[in-house]
């Protein structure tokens, strides 16, 4: 792995803006329990985020870039040149979710407009080109936004934690940054671990054969590939955020891969909100951001089935401190919670045969 | 809502975007062009903030075709902090939560969808201001 | 301008008339006013009618219920001011007739509901209000009215049972009413019991969906003259306007369109309310009874609920209202309504309103309110002999 060339911009590039959403609805896992399995058996997290009937990855979307934008301060809306929404829940299946955030934030005419799919990377897979994009000089400003209203077939053991949630990141100069982009890198082989075929309502998976050779393998080579070349270790980051799916396997990876609870604990949110997919370790990103302060390391490592990871590692500015409460914080979203029984879940999640 | 119909509302759906008369400053929203208080053209554009209070409310239990699958919902004039009144639904609360004077902040949300297949019409609704716990 | 009379009326029971078509309902009621008044022909015909075309499939009512009446070849139109339409087509014949255009003019007001049933009849009503920032956000015209009856409570400090007199005055006017929709005894607890349709108004507290047709033939003064029922002329005609939408009006506990259409109404008839001895107002919502009271100048501002509670809207009150059941209980058919409204205030100022006759009746009003207040339509009516 010596031999990795990590990703940098030509010109240094940062986030300017960060904002996260969370639904007001939860489903506790032993409701899941209770429905499909009588009780019994252990609940990979305690509740998830389901979304309100109104809600899609539009409107999640859209909160989280208001609130990135709340953040960034006075951003000029035409010097926003890209608005990329990643997800695997997009409302159509043509017609781009971006152009809708694009025009309700007002960046639209001259703009990118760009809906990613990669499973639950969508998000930094777009992050990734924002980076790109800005770091060109193409662009001043672009929005890269992870959100998902995750579907999961009823029974399954993803009906325990598929959520609901979005996380948006306006990228743009290093100078106006309350985090700077110290460099990243992507590893990605065919691995199919889940999928969803076209016109399927629920997506398939391998069962254990997500583990393993799926999420570990890509996580772990694409982690040690970024650190291996920046030389940068474990205990030079205040905190890592890794994609998590459940509690379990967030858990081992940073075992394994040398990092200490307490550098994941503010950026692990899947055992509260579930697995918010594309916004998965883009929204435990936005909780570390909400306590991080200046001068403090960050790693992310996101999967997406399929199979990928992004590591992104980042750099706390001063600017930090006055742009935190400018936007509600990850924390007041989870702390906004009313419970629902299975069949209220089903009502949301549109469940029931209406026609 | 026709599709075109839709489409041409997205601005003050999407943004509460309104109108202020040039001559007198009143700001308008809905728009409509000519000014009510001074009767004045008014057509500059102005986006409203989204904050305002709930000065009355009610719950629909007997929806209108197209809100079927939502009702229950709870609607209300809310009044602008900037002054205008609009009708909208609240999302996110219960109705025994809502009471007159309490302070609403915009989302966006689904407002409705024709069936399965059609366009989904994005807009306005209102929540409680959502709570800070630290900060 | 000439003096105009209403030398004939009909109406058609109201209710569910699942064996009468739009034409038919028309006819049965047209039939009955021209008999009523003893003429054959007419020069003109208008129709007021707000939802055939959304409900029935059928526009273009004018031609086609001339035709069908068997007048074939006359002026005839179609009026609409939504819930308002059936007052603003008798404003029409009245015009027509008052400046000489006309000398043998018939309206009907005539409304096919319940073809639908449910959310398309609440869809169909929504269209009253602002389609693009009222009823585009699943706003429902009862929930419009809930808005209004939330707040009226919250400044005025009324209870929610406070309503009933509304409810139980129109339902025990409604029980000697043939034509009545409802024949139902209400009382102040089965009010409090009744359903909530959008809180905190109940079903009590609305009118109901159902069919009927309601005609008057309008005509020269002299015309009545010749007839054997007491002449009945029509002393103020007026329409008044609002805006649309609720959340556009300078107040939306002041019915201004009602204000102003009331206010002109007395100035044209030379009179005030204390001359008026019975009034047909608009109680689609037990608000709208209160608010309409209010604008038309029978109670002060926030005090409509009151002269409610103090028994001053019955027969015997100071001002009876919904004399013949209201729009709760003998029913709005919602185009016809204020042809029912006119048709009674002459029931009853020719002294035939049976045991509901408001005793020594002499001037009586009539208003019908399109939306939730955007048009109104005022007509004082007076027995000259």
């Amino acid at each position: 792995m010596s031999e990795v060339e990590v990703l940098k911009p030509d010109r240094p590039v940062g986030i300017v803006g960060y904002g996260a959403y969370v639904p007001r609805y939860r489903l506790p896992a032993e409701e899941v329990a209770r429905v499909w399995s009588g009780g019994h058996g252990r609940t990979p997290i305690t509740e998830k985020s389901v979304p309100g009937l109104d809600e899609d990855t539009v409107t999640i979307a859209l909160e989280a870039a208001r609130n990135a934008l709340a953040r960034a301060g006075d951003v000029d809306r035409a010097q926003i040149r890209a608005v990329w929404v990643g997800s695997e829940s997009h409302p159509y299946a043509v017609k781009p979710t971006s152009t809708i955030v694009a025009e309700a934030i007002g960046a639209t005419p001259a703009t990118q407009a760009g809906d990613w799919e990669f499973a639950c990377k969508a998000g930094t897979e777009a992050f990734q080109a924002a980076v790109g994009f800005v770091g060109s000089g193409m662009a001043r400003y672009a929005f890269a936004i992870g959100a998902d209203t995750a579907q999961a077939r009823p029974g399954d053991a993803l009906d325990y934690t598929a959520a609901a949630g979005g996380a948006a990141y306006l990228l743009g100069p290093a100078d106006e940054s309350l985090a700077v982009i110290e460099a990243s890198y992507s590893y990605v082989t065919d691995t199919p671990d889940f999928w969803r075929r076209a016109h399927q309502h629920y997506p398939s998976h391998g069962g254990r054969f997500t583990g393993q050779p799926a999420y570990f393998h890509h996580i772990t080579n694409a982690a040690r590939g970024l650190m291996e070349a920046m030389g940068t270790r474990p205990e030079d980051y205040t905190y890592a955020v890794f994609h998590q799916p459940n509690l379990k396997f967030p858990r081992t990876v940073a075992r394994r891969l040398g990092f200490t609870p307490e550098q994941i604990a503010p950026g692990l949110l899947v055992d509260r909100i579930g697995n918010t997919y594309a916004a998965s370790s883009l929204i435990g990103l936005t909780a570390v951001l909400d306590q991080a302060r200046p001068g403090d390391r960050i790693l992310l490592v996101s999967f997406g089935s399929g199979a990928g990871s992004d590591a992104i590692s980042l750099r706390v500015t001063d600017a930090i401190d006055e742009r935190r409460d400018r936007a509600p914080r990850t924390e007041d979203y989870i702390a906004r919670r009313k419970p629902i029984d299975y069949a209220t879940y089903a009502r949301q999640r549109r469940l029931y045969v209406m026609k | 809502m026709t599709l075109a119909g839709t489409w041409r509302l997205r601005h003050q759906r999407y943004q509460l975007q309104g109108e202020v008369c040039e001559k007198c400053g009143s700001l308008i929203f809905p728009p409509r062009d000519v000014c009510p208080e001074c009767e004045a053209p008014a057509k500059t554009p102005y986006t409203f903030s989204g904050r305002g209070e709930v000065y009355s409310y009610t719950t629909v239990y007997h929806p209108p075709a197209g809100f079927e699958e939502d009702a229950p919902y709870t609607v209300a004039l809310v009044r602008l902090e900037e002054g205008p009144m609009v009708t909208a639904q609240l999302t996110d609360v219960d109705a025994e939560q809502v009471e007159i004077g309490m302070p609403v902040e915009m989302v966006t949300r689904r407002i409705s969808a024709e069936g399965e297949e059609g366009i989904i019409t994005y807009g306005y609704k209102f929540r409680p201001v959502l709570r800070r716990t630290r900060g | 301008m000439r003096d105009v009379a209403i030398i004939g009326i009909g109406q058609t029971k109201v209710g569910e008339h699942w064996d009468l078509g739009l034409r038919h309902l028309a006819l049965e009621a047209l039939q009955a006013a021209m008999k009523d008044a003893g003429v054959e022909r007419a020069d003109a015909l208008y129709v007021g009618n707000m939802l055939s075309g959304e409900l029935t499939g059928q526009e273009h009512l004018g031609a086609l219920i001339a035709d069908f009446a068997g007048l074939r070849g006359i002026e005839a139109v179609k009026i609409e001011a939504a819930c308002g339409s059936g007052a603003a087509a008798v404003r029409m014949g009245y015009i027509a007739v008052a400046g000489g255009l006309a000398d043998v003019v018939l309206v009907v007001g005539v409304e096919k509901m319940t073809d639908y049933l449910g959310p398309r009849v609440t869809a169909a009503l929504a269209m009253a209000a602002d389609a693009d920032y009222e009823a585009s956000q699943g706003v429902s015209f009862v929930a419009l009215n809930a808005l209004l009856m939330r707040r009226y409570m919250h400044e005025f400090g009324y209870r929610k049972e406070d309503f009933a007199p509304f409810a139980v005055n129109a339902h025990a006017n409604g029980m000697n009413n043939p034509n009545a929709m409802f024949h139902l005894k209400v009382t102040p607890e089965s009010y409090a019991r009744a359903p909530m349709i959008a809180d905190p108004v109940n079903l009590l507290d609305s009118s109901p969906v159902c069919d009927g047709a309601a005609a008057v033939v309008l005509a020269p003064i002299e015309w009545a003259r010749q007839l054997d029922h007491p002449v009945v002329r029509i002393a103020a005609s007026a329409i008044g306007t609002d805006a649309l939408a609720i959340h556009d009006r300078r107040d939306p506990l002041t019915l201004e369109g009602a204000a102003l259409s009331a206010h002109r109404a007395y100035q044209q008839a030379g009179l005030g309310p204390k001359e008026i001895d019975l009034f047909e107002l608009h109680d689609a919502f037990s608000i709208m009874a209160a608010l309409s009271l209010e604008a038309a100048g029978f109670a002060e501002k926030g005090k409509g609920v009151r002269l409610a509670l103090d028994g001053e809207i019955t027969l015997h009150g100071r001002i009876p209202i919904a004399t013949m059941g209201g729009l709760k209980a003998r029913g709005h058919p919602v185009g016809a309504t204020g042809v029912y409204q006119i048709v009674e205030v002459v029931q009853q100022l020719r002294g035939e309103a049976g045991d509901n006759q408001v005793p020594d009746a002499r001037i009586g009003m009539a208003q019908n309110i399109g939306g939730s207040g955007a048009t109104v339509i005022t007509h004082i009516l007076e027995r000259v002999g």
